[in-house]
């Protein structure tokens, strides 16, 4: 296990730098710079002053492996957009916001799916189903900007329940976390609905029933287990989704999450800004995938490792 | 056969399945019954009803779409299987009836402990704690001849053969010690060096505990070394039914003959090309109110394609459903004596 372990972090590693390296040339592949969202009729010298301090006069190469040199030392750089604004500080106050709603309305999606998904398999084709199914089709068709939207004008604007938009207290968390939570819930309600019908079709479920263990045994002892099995594989996706996910719900609810800069990076030209958030994602994302993968060999014994005897 | 106890009769039984494209009568009228601690077979081809029948016996299709006709009527010890309520049946399955299914490569739970597959029945009928099922199930293994049982208690099923498998669903199945076993095809799916393996212990266990088995096989030569009698089932009926020793020396049905002249036999000298019958067996989707086998028949006579045939008993335990056998029919010669000389 450890061995593999070792190996698995190794390979994160190439993947990160490979991340690193295609971001990098792919920002600067952009047309544009930093200073042309800025202003328009900068004399000569103050450009060439700017690009100094940067380091962006130097040749593109140089300039990257002054990049790679710092992120080995654990820099990622200054704002490029927002002189003295460390990237990393950026990260470290943003990201604990998106993480706080996201992850609430993650949990709170995740499960309310799971449940709904396996309400809907056991009463296949039956009104439980359809409305399950009805709602889940709506959470996967419906582009969130249209959700919130809506969300915003009915319960902000019409019944003026809750502010629109806003951050800072406990009400303005509702309606993104709710809006959040629908993705969740339409896509893991689909997700256990159709892995728990092949379940139900398994020959080993055939064995448990002429065991003579009751339908409620049946499923909790050989169905649940093997039918949730799959969710866990998108369960990565959805926690790295939180931070990434978020553009649009943070954009439209005014929510200073990392998202948010995220958008206003790309838009800049904040070349570290976005390397910097690309890092962090995908280090997430790396790290995610190898937590899920040992987390999958606990539950799955047939892919557990080998040298486990 | 000293035991001529009737531990189960089935009368009428009626299996139909509601497809998108009508009802598929898949089981039609079908009788028979099942002594203490014998062997029955049933032999037919794929979509004959032995797996259909079977399965209705403990009711194990789901309704709405497997229905179980209410004329049907299976008695277990004299209780009638068709009355039961769901928690009466669950006290049947894996109790007083077991079953171990075709394929020993899905047919067990892949995240779950062999031992703790074979424990849950162990439990559940037989009230043990988790020790004494624990120590019972180590038994159940030993039995079932699986080397090293101490270690592979505790193994999944990916990390066994398929004939270890088998083994664990025989020991899954007979851990309550029940009075019937129905094996599904239990060895279509090994190959045949472990097919003679597991039957032989199938064998020696219904011996030690006395089981009435009912094997659903299309393997004739696993009926000849294991089964007391033999039902041979077609489009849904039983056409002909006997001893083992009668249908492999005195068939009556063409069909049975048809099946037999199939086998391949393993004389140096045989050169003679295999029997295969042509046709497919009628669509059990269409009304069916003459003899089933009628369109692939070599004696098919005006009769057969009027009405269905009664069956005439021809011994005590010989009975076979085939126009043939009305005293006005002409006397043939079957086809699978002419080709044995």
């Amino acid at each position: 296990m450890g061995k593999y372990i070792i190996k698995r972090t190794f390979f994160a590693f190439l993947t990160l730098i490979a991340v690193v390296t295609i971001t990098f040339f792919l920002m600067r592949s952009i047309p544009g710079d930093p200073l042309a969202g800025m202003a328009r009729a900068l004399p000569e010298e103050t450009k060439q002053a700017f690009y100094a301090k940067y380091g962006l006069d130097k040749p593109l190469f140089e300039q990257y492996l002054i990049y790679m040199k710092g992120l080995f030392h654990g820099d990622l750089g200054e704002s490029i957009r927002y002189a003295g604004r460390p990237v990393m500080k950026t990260i470290a106050e943003t990201s604990p916001i998106s993480g706080l709603y996201g992850g609430i309305a993650l949990v709170l999606g995740t499960l309310t799916g799971v449940i709904l998904g396996i309400v809907a398999a056991l009463n296949k084709n039956r009104w439980p189903d359809y409305i399950v199914m009805f709602i889940a089709i709506l959470g996967t068709t419906l582009p969130v900007f249209v959700l919130i939207s809506l969300a915003q004008w009915v319960f902000g604007v019409k019944l003026g329940w809750l502010p629109p938009s806003g951050w800072g207290e406990l009400k303005h968390m509702i309606l993104p976390i709710a809006v959040s939570a629908f993705g969740s819930v339409a896509t893991y309600a689909r997700y256990v609905k159709a892995s728990m019908l092949d379940t139900l079709d398994q020959d080993y479920v055939l064995t448990a029933k002429a065991k003579g263990l009751s339908d409620f045994q049946v499923i909790t002892r050989h169905v649940l287990r093997n039918s949730l099995m799959p969710s866990v594989t998108i369960f990565a996706g959805s926690v790295v989704g939180v931070f990434t996910g978020a553009f649009v719900t943070e954009r439209m609810f005014a929510i200073p999450g990392i998202g948010f800069y995220y958008i206003s990076s790309i838009n800049n030209n904040d070349y570290t800004m976005v390397l910097g958030t690309t890092v962090f994602y995908a280090v997430l994302f790396i790290v995610m995938q190898l937590v899920l993968d040992i987390v999958y060999t606990l539950i799955d014994p047939r892919i557990r490792v080998s040298g486990k005897k | 056969m000293e035991n001529k106890e009737k531990i189960l009769e089935v009368e009428n039984l009626c299996v139909s399945f509601h497809t998108y494209a009508g009802e598929v009568k898949a089981v039609r009228n079908v009788n028979f019954h099942v002594n203490r601690g014998e062997t029955l077979a049933f032999v037919g081809e794929s979509g004959c009803g032995k797996t259909a029948t079977s399965k209705a016996i403990m009711r194990l299709w789901n309704p709405p779409f497997v229905e179980i006709k209410d004329c049907s009527s299976m008695k277990y010890n004299g209780e009638e299987i068709m009355d039961m309520d769901k928690k009466r049946l669950q006290a049947l399955r894996g109790n007083e009836i077991s079953m171990i299914f075709q394929d020993p490569m899905t047919s067990l739970n892949p995240t779950m402990t062999v031992g703790k597959q074979i424990m849950e029945g162990l439990m559940l009928h037989r009230h043990l704690n988790k020790e004494e099922a624990r120590k019972e199930a180590l038994n159940m293994l030993r039995m079932v001849k699986i080397p090293d049982p101490e270690k592979n208690l505790d193994a999944y099923p990916h990390q066994l053969s398929g004939g270890m498998r088998q083994r664990v669903m025989i020991a899954i199945a007979l851990a309550c010690e029940p009075s019937i076993l129905i094996a599904d095809e239990p060895t279509t799916a090994l190959d045949v060096t472990i097919q003679a393996q597991i039957l032989d212990l199938l064998s020696n266990l219904k011996k030690e505990m006395n089981t009435a088995i009912i094997l659903v096989t299309h393997d004739l030569g696993v009926i000849a070394n294991f089964a007391d009698r033999v039902q041979v089932m077609y489009a849904g009926q039983i056409v002909e039914r006997g001893t083992t020793q009668e249908i492999f020396t005195e068939a009556k049905h063409p069909y049975t003959w048809a099946l037999l002249s199939s086998v391949p036999a393993l004389a140096k000298e045989n050169k003679q090309e295999l029997y295969a019958l042509k046709g497919t067996p009628p669509d059990l989707l269409l009304p069916l109110n003459h003899c089933p086998f009628a369109a692939r028949c070599e004696y098919c006579m005006q009769i057969c394609k009027e009405q269905n045939p009664m069956e005439t008993e021809l011994t005590g335990t010989h009975k076979v459903s085939c126009w043939l056998q009305h005293p006005d029919a002409p006397k043939v010669e079957s086809f699978y004596d002419r080709r044995k000389k």
